[in-house]
């Protein structure tokens, strides 16, 4: 059993007219085989939270606190942190040049498991994985994100939480740019996942239908960097019909 | 961009003078076109000949099929693929009293690499002349391998005749404080085929000049090169390929990187188009890869076309600064920065490394890379990123 928790979590970015508040004070935690959907309008600071909590140097925490399982995820850098059991599917991912999906995945698996994985059943469960995402085979040979389409690139981000089976996952608006078929995939992809690990999930979206493939155990309200409202799946069948206008009130 | 020029532009390669007389060639101030990039002060004790005997040796290893001979500087075969272009490439020929010349006989096929070792003993100045002779329908690797804390001044004529197919690679893998210029000539016949490989790790400066031109129609020329400029080393490469004759095609592909303060690379790829050379397909193309702050890259790509009945004709030029969001996104993934470092770098040459496709040189350039990176670990976990 892990748990993450944030308390208080106040972020914001440099720019050229100073700080910039984002999140201004944000409480979460999350348990193991929970997944807890994170829902909020453009601009909220949902990105932000997922980028804070993977480490990204742009965003500058100013105050609260993130633990896993008691360890101070904050004081962390970006690779303690995946090793630590976190991972971020992220919203845009980087292109590397070069660096094939294969060696990438090989040497990902091995930085957060600690040794190299067994070349025997190691190629067995990429290959596996990869046709239930139905990802061809000649994409381990292609460079880490580079001329993916937007599915593909998600793809990849999911086919990573598989493989990697890490203890908290953090999915960035996963669901953008999918069309209904890449999004069934995906969010099969991440169900497998949680059955097998037992993973617990925050899920970042902007919109509701996600959520009827990936069923949430918990949905919660972001506006303006603080959580506003929070319920089951009923509230996002709420938000679904009335929108976030009644939060501004 | 591409322009057809009727009047050659000033500074066209077309109309610079090229001699094997010291006479013609001055020694440079640095405010020449051609050596604007230059310490040339560091590189002056190259620009008179001076020739030390003992200063370098020569191990040639050559496969079954191939001939080697020393010759004087008289032998009629010596100075048939152009003549010197710049003040070291005419002070190395008139210093020079002797030749290795390296021969691939008619129709023959080279089982094996031929490579010649260069060390430098000591560091007074020496000439190395090398001329490699591929007859017709013969194939051959030869790899030019250069060590040690030299001054070393340096001719490589290449004659490619009628439908040979060549390959010769030079390793640049001097130790700290050498000194070295190398003016590599190639001529090439009727649908020969020439792929010139430069590899330049080593080194204080290091100014590697490689000039190819056509004899007849159909020639293939590929130009790859590979260097990693630390902090202080200036690394140049400056290519000229002139397509005189109609219907020839050449590729150049240079890639480089560059750590720590003052590390200087110039990439100078100049192509010129001759009135003659309808039907051509030329493209070049240069890449640096900045890993830190204070290294310079300096990137000219030149294309000069007098005639527009041409196949295609192009060039690209970037340099980038190391991408924190790359190291990010692998960081993300558990991989150490280190690692992440080392990937985005081989992932930068990796493809460079698939079209070296000799088993011994790739060994050896990933063996250098990853020593390249050790240089760049330490100077981070040191602090001094």
């Amino acid at each position: 059993m892990t748990t993450l928790t944030i308390a208080d979590l106040q972020v914001g970015v440099a720019t050229k007219d100073g700080h910039k508040e984002i999140l201004r004070g944000v409480d979460l935690t999350v348990n193991s085989g929970e997944t807890h959907a994170i829902m909020g309008p453009n601009g909220s600071g949902k990105s932000t939270l997922a980028s804070a909590l993977a480490g990204h140097p742009k965003f500058e925490v100013t105050g609260g606190s993130v633990t896993l399982d008691g360890e101070d995820v904050l004081a962390m850098t970006v690779d303690e942190r995946a090793r630590a059991g976190m991972f971020l599917a992220m919203q845009y991912p980087v292109e590397v040049p070069g660096v094939s999906v294969a060696n990438f995945l090989r040497t990902a698996k091995t930085a957060v498991a600690g040794s190299a994985p067994p070349l025997r059943t190691w190629g067995r469960e990429v290959k596996d994985a990869m046709e239930r995402l139905r990802i061809d085979d000649a994409f381990s040979q292609r460079s880490v994100n580079e001329g993916f389409s937007g599915g593909e690139k998600k793809r990849h981000e999911i086919l990573q939480l598989e493989l990697l089976k890490p203890r908290i996952a953090i999915l960035d608006e996963t669901d953008s740019g999918l069309d209904v078929d890449a999004l069934r995939v995906v969010s099969e992809g991440v169900n497998r996942a949680q059955a097998a690990t037992d993973v617990g999930v925050i899920l970042i979206t902007h919109y509701t239908r996600i959520l009827q493939y990936i069923k949430p155990d918990f949905v919660h309200v972001i506006i303006e960097g603080k959580m506003v409202d929070e319920g089951g799946p009923e509230l996002a069948d709420r938000l679904e019909a009335e929108g976030y206008d009644r939060y501004f009130a | 961009m591409m322009a057809v020029y009727t009047e050659r532009p000033q500074g066209s390669r077309a109309e610079r003078l090229t001699s094997f007389s010291l006479d013609d060639i001055a020694v440079p101030t640095g405010r020449e076109e051609e050596w604007r990039f230059t310490p040339v002060t560091r590189l002056a004790p190259l620009f008179e000949p001076a020739h030390h005997p003992d200063a370098v040796t020569m191990d040639v290893s050559l496969a079954p099929e191939v001939e080697a001979e020393v010759v004087p500087t008289t032998d009629p075969r010596l100075g048939k693929a152009g003549k010197p272009g710049d003040r070291t490439a005419v002070a190395a020929w008139n210093a020079t009293q002797q030749a290795v010349v390296v021969t691939i006989p008619e129709g023959v096929a080279a089982s094996e690499v031929t490579t010649l070792d260069v060390r430098a003993l000591t560091s007074d100045p020496e000439v190395v002349q090398i001329l490699v002779h591929a007859k017709p329908h013969s194939q051959a690797v030869v790899v030019l391998d250069h060590h040690g804390v030299g001054t070393v001044n340096e001719t490589v004529e290449m004659v490619v005749e009628d439908h040979a197919d060549l390959t010769v690679v030079a390793v640049q893998d001097w130790d700290d404080g050498a000194i070295h210029a190398s003016s590599h000539r190639s001529v090439l016949g009727e649908g020969a085929r020439l792929k010139h490989v430069v590899v330049t790790f080593g080194g204080d400066v290091v100014r590697v000049t490689p000039d190819a031109s056509f004899l007849a129609e159909d020639g293939n020329v590929e130009m790859v090169g590979l260097y990693f400029a630390d902090a202080g080393q200036h690394l140049e490469h400056r290519l000229f390929v002139d397509h005189s004759q109609p219907n020839c095609v050449s590729r150049v592909t240079y890639k480089g990187a560059l750590q720590g303060a003052g590390a200087h690379a110039v990439w100078v790829g100049d192509v010129l188009i001759q009135a003659a050379a309808t039907g051509t397909d030329t493209y070049e193309l240069n890449r640096n890869l900045v890993l830190t702050k204070g290294a310079r890259a300096d990137s000219v790509p030149n294309l000069e076309i007098e005639t527009g009945e041409i196949e295609g004709a192009g060039h690209a030029s970037a340099t980038g600064r190391f991408d924190d969001e790359q190291l990010y996104y692998l960081m993300s993934r558990g991989i150490t920065e280190p690692e992440a470092r080392r990937l985005v770098v081989h992932g930068f040459f990796a493809e460079l490394l698939s079209d070296i496709d000799i088993p011994e040189v790739k060994e050896r350039l990933l063996a250098s890379i990853e020593e390249e990176l050790e240089h760049s670990m330490t100077a981070m976990t040191s602090g001094g990123k």
